[in-house]
């Protein structure tokens, strides 16, 4: 029998082979505190705050590269450990300027905590990078120089895992500085991963609690707040409940505690994307329109053809995204039905995602002279704010969002992960084309082609007869392998983001495959319990839809254009 | 005639780039290595300052140099072979080199002007040739096993290929190239046994100080400092010896020296790297240092750096406390407190 064990502290511990010392010693609850370290990358062992003392190793070794070997020694919190990971941790704080008052980093802050941990003075050291720009990257995303420790994750996501290239390393030692690159060939899709992947807040969201709060305090204005499906079970994380836990009730709760004049479910207006999307994709099949079709709701993907292939433009859906079409029910629809000026009415989207932001901001999406959604949160900036607002949400009672739009199907919540848009998308096909007395039973109802975390997912479904091929893009790195095969699809569905919006730039840190994985479940269980799981079935969305024909809205509300992008 | 790996192996020819590691192996480790492609690379990026012996060796003998370098290719089968050359010595000897290697499987390769000193780190120079950010890869893999392009690859230094040439000639008698450079009459390169003494270096070479003093050896940078009663040792690393006066260096110019180089040398991918240097350069820069924090620092950078460059910084400011500021009034109370 291979003997597998390892002593940490003078205990035995198994190991699996493979295994780092850090994965160990975390898994059996022993702390050692990480700042480069991602599951997401291959090790880059820089930051040097893992070390650890392994038995007779020269230097100190850093355990989240070291791997387990039989009869390993290690001491994790050693004199001579502690020092020099206290040195190189008041080190890094030299380099990353404090900005605690505002950073909505400051309740989850590893920095700080390890600095509390290690009874660190923050400064030891004058601050190095005071004198470092903020690079701003559209209304979305950001890179704050003075604060970044040069961990480099940044880079991995934006080139190993979306394969944007955009951030690169200038400089060399000190000098060095992780900037936009130079070339004017590529471009920011604005997806967030880089800031998902910031040990520290150098990289993040471009932050607009702070409008919001402005906004709420002004009389004169109805403060909305509609937050999207994925959100509900991923915030949950950041006030201890487990990855995947459902939590929309607390969540609902929360948004009145901090006071938003009312709240709606953004998975309402999924459903109405839904309709307006399988509607056009079955005229697009039946007038021989420009195939495949492809969905839009993904600002990330929508900026990625805008910049790298325009030629893509005529297969976008011309559906708005979710969000858009529930800002603009509100500013229109529900104004009317509520008697007030859409001009009084500022809508808040909580996202997932940090291209939500810039989507939001686009000036096309304007009706009559109003854009649908004033301000986009990030899952973070809530946290953050319920945080600040000293809100205890495990402990909320529960409530739900209002209605009408609050109202929706298990179809509607699924857009939160890869493959969610397709799956809905398709359910409302098939009722539309076998009339509302198919029958849908759960197998005839789930998808599970489109299901799952591969990078490309293909398959064909059969609708009332017509064989569908479908492919879905679980990645903006991997549209790249469809591209050149196009002609071998009818509906492709993209996400941006590695397991869609449960997986987004905005979205509480960490976020992992693995986190996703359970996020993901967490959605697939809220559509199981569903009473109603096709948006065609939604009678409020289809009312409302009807009242915008009536309207002659239907176009400013539901519809949207896209633009070859050359800056 | 012996097989040549043998002859390598019976001369105890160890690298000549500073890290000493004994030649035989390397080149073995290659040569059994099982691939379709395989390299070799001659590194001649010489970065520190103080050494100047593969200059030296290209000047007088570039022909013996491509000989050792042809007979690694023959012997371990490589694909090809690159030099990877200094801008300077490419500026001043690729004219003569290029002729040597037509019909060769041996190609020059400049090193790209912002590679400085790491450059000749084996995997920052694999890096350099791959045309990626020139920095230090983690270990392992090795070279040998994945160097190149993922090809195993062996990299020597000038010297080692000169001295295998001699090898293989028979005509190695267990020489090396010193510089010696500093405060002395005849600096340049000169060629000594292995074994020779600094002391009888720099008597032979008609350098010995008749001033007090102190040397750095086998590196300008990161060699260790010794004083002028430690002379009875061999010199080690790149063969480097530096004299300096006492009385016209002061201590703090001579360590920010060092400092300076290092700080700009620092890859910058690591925090006790990047950070450290720039540290203790600030440190030093102030009118009352923080000697306490300085050698926190310089201990925690051997315990956590990321690569050898961080892991030497201490080896010359510590010995040069050691072996010479220790009967320097000025220092004494620093010793004290900090328990060198
Ligand atoms: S990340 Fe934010 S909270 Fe943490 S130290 Fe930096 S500014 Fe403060
Ligand atoms: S937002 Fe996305 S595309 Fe833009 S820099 Fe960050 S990772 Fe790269
Ligand atoms: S911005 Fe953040 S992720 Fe990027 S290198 Fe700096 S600290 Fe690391
Ligand atoms: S010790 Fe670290 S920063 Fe310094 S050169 Fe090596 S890898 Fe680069
Ligand atoms: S977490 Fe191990 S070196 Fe950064």
């Amino acid at each position: 029998m291979l003997n597998n064990k390892i002593k940490i502290n003078n205990k035995e511990y198994d190991f699996n082979e493979g295994e780092t010392v850090l994965s160990v010693a975390t898994r059996n609850g022993i702390q050692i505190p990480t700042l480069c370290d991602h599951p997401d990358f291959s090790v880059k062992e820089n930051c040097r705050v893992c070390v650890v003392e392994i038995k007779g190793e020269h230097g100190l070794s850093t355990s989240c590269s070291a791997k387990a070997k039989p009869g390993m020694e290690i001491q994790t919190n050693s004199d001579r450990v502690e020092k020099s990971r206290g040195l190189n941790l008041e080190m890094i704080f030299a380099e990353h300027i404090e900005k605690c008052a505002t950073c909505i980093w400051r309740f989850e802050c590893k920095l700080l905590k390890y600095a509390k941990d290690y009874n660190l003075l923050i400064n030891t050291f004058s601050d190095r990078k005071g004198k470092r720009p903020v690079y701003r990257f559209k209304n979305a995303v950001e890179l704050d120089s003075s604060q970044c420790i040069d961990c480099r994750n940044c880079v991995d996501a934006c080139s190993v895992l979306q394969g944007i290239d955009y951030l690169e390393i200038k400089g060399k030692g000190r000098n060095q500085e992780v900037v936009p690159t130079a070339d004017v060939r590529k471009h920011c899709i604005l997806c967030g991963q880089c800031a998902l992947h910031c040990p520290v807040s150098a990289a993040q969201e471009q932050p607009n609690w702070q409008d919001v709060e402005r906004e709420m305090k002004n009389d004169k204005k109805i403060v909305v707040v509609q937050f999207a499906p994925s959100i509900r079970v991923s915030i949950g994380e950041d006030f201890g409940f487990d990855h995947g836990e459902i939590v929309t009730e607390k969540l609902v709760s929360s948004l009145r505690e901090l006071g938003f004049d009312y709240v709606f479910d953004v998975s309402f207006a999924a459903d109405i994307t839904t309709l307006v999307e399988a509607g056009e994709l079955l005229e697009r099949i039946e007038k021989k329109g420009v195939m495949p079709m492809m969905t839009s709701c993904c600002p990330g993907w929508v900026n990625y053809v805008e910049y790298y292939n325009p030629e893509l433009i005529p297969n976008l859906t011309t559906s708005r995204s979710p969000q858009i079409h529930g800002g603009g029910v509100i500013k229109t629809y529900w104004a009317k039905k509520m008697n007030v000026d859409p001009k009084n009415i500022v809508v808040v989207s909580i996202m997932p995602c940090t291209a939500k932001k810039y989507e939001a901001s686009r000036e096309e999406m304007a009706i009559n002279n109003i854009l649908p959604v004033d301000y986009v949160l990030t899952t973070r900036e809530l946290s953050f704010m319920i945080k600040k607002n000293n809100i205890n949400f495990a402990n909320l009672k529960e409530s739900k969002a209002d209605n009408p739009l609050g109202d929706y199907t298990g179809a509607g919540v699924i857009f939160g992960g890869s493959g969610g848009v397709m799956e809905s998308a398709l359910r409302t096909a098939q009722y539309v084309l076998e009339g509302p007395k198919a029958k849908l039973t759960k197998k005839r109802l789930e998808f599970n082609g489109v299901r799952g975390l591969e990078d490309v997912k293909e398959t064909v479904v059969t609708i009332a007869g017509k064989d569908l091929r479908i492919g879905v893009v679980n990645g903006i790195k991997h549209i790249k392998e469809l591209i050149p095969r196009l002609n071998e699809f009818d509906y492709i569905e993209v996400m941006t983001c590695p397991g869609g919006c449960i997986g987004g730039g905005g979205q509480p840190i960490p976020t992992s495959k693995e986190i996703v994985k359970k996020r993901i479940a967490g959605l697939y269980r809220d559509d199981t319990n569903s009473k109603i799981r096709v948006s065609a079935q939604n009678e409020s969305a289809k009312e409302i839809v009807e009242w915008l024909e009536d309207n002659k809205l239907t176009h400013k509300t539901l519809h949207t254009k896209y633009f070859k992008n050359l800056d | 005639m012996a097989k040549l790996l043998d002859k390598i192996k019976k001369a105890e020819l160890v690298g000549k780039g500073g890290a000493c590691f004994p030649t035989f192996s390397k080149w073995q480790a290659v040569k059994n290595a099982k691939a379709d492609k395989k390299y070799i690379v001659c590194n001649c990026s010489e970065g520190e300052p103080d050494v100047k012996k593969d200059g030296y060796i290209l000047e007088h003998f570039p022909e013996k140099l491509i000989d050792g370098i042809n007979l690694a290719v023959k012997e371990i089968k490589a694909d090809k072979a690159y030099i990877f050359i200094n801008e300077a010595y490419y500026k001043k000897y690729s004219t003569k080199l290029l002729g040597l290697i037509v019909d060769t499987k041996i190609e020059l390769f400049k090193k790209p002007h912002v590679g400085g000193y790491i450059a000749g780190e084996e995997s920052s120079l694999i890096n350099a040739i791959e045309g990626s950010r020139i920095e230090p890869n983690r270990k392992p893999p090795y070279p040998s096993d994945s160097g190149l392009w993922g090809a195993p690859t062996l990299i020597n230094n000038v010297e080692t290929f000169y001295d295998v040439s001699l090898i293989n000639s028979d005509a190695y008698n267990k020489n090396r190239f010193y510089t010696v450079a500093g405060d002395c009459v005849w600096p340049g390169v000169y060629e000594f046994s292995n074994d020779q003494t600094i002391g009888d270096i720099l008597v032979e070479s008609k350098n010995y100080p008749k001033f007090d003093f102190f040397v750095q050896v086998g590196g300008g940078a990161s060699g260790e400092v010794l004083n002028s009663n430690q002379l009875d040792r061999e010199v080690g690393g790149s063969g480097s010896i530096t004299v300096y006066s006492i009385e016209k260096h002061k201590p703090i110019d001579v360590i920010r020296n060092w400092l300076n180089f290092f700080m700009n040398e620092s890859c910058g991918q690591c925090t006790p790297c990047r950070e450290g240097t720039y540290r203790l350069h600030e440190i030093i820069n102030q009118n009352k240092p923080n000697w306490h924090m300085f050698f926190a620092i310089l201990e925690d950078l051997p315990e956590t750096s990321f690569c050898a460059l961080g892991i030497s910084v201490p080896v010359p400011i510590i010995s040069y406390f050691k072996n010479v500021l220790k009967d320097n009034q000025e220092f004494s109370s620093i010793f004290v407190e900090n328990n060198i």
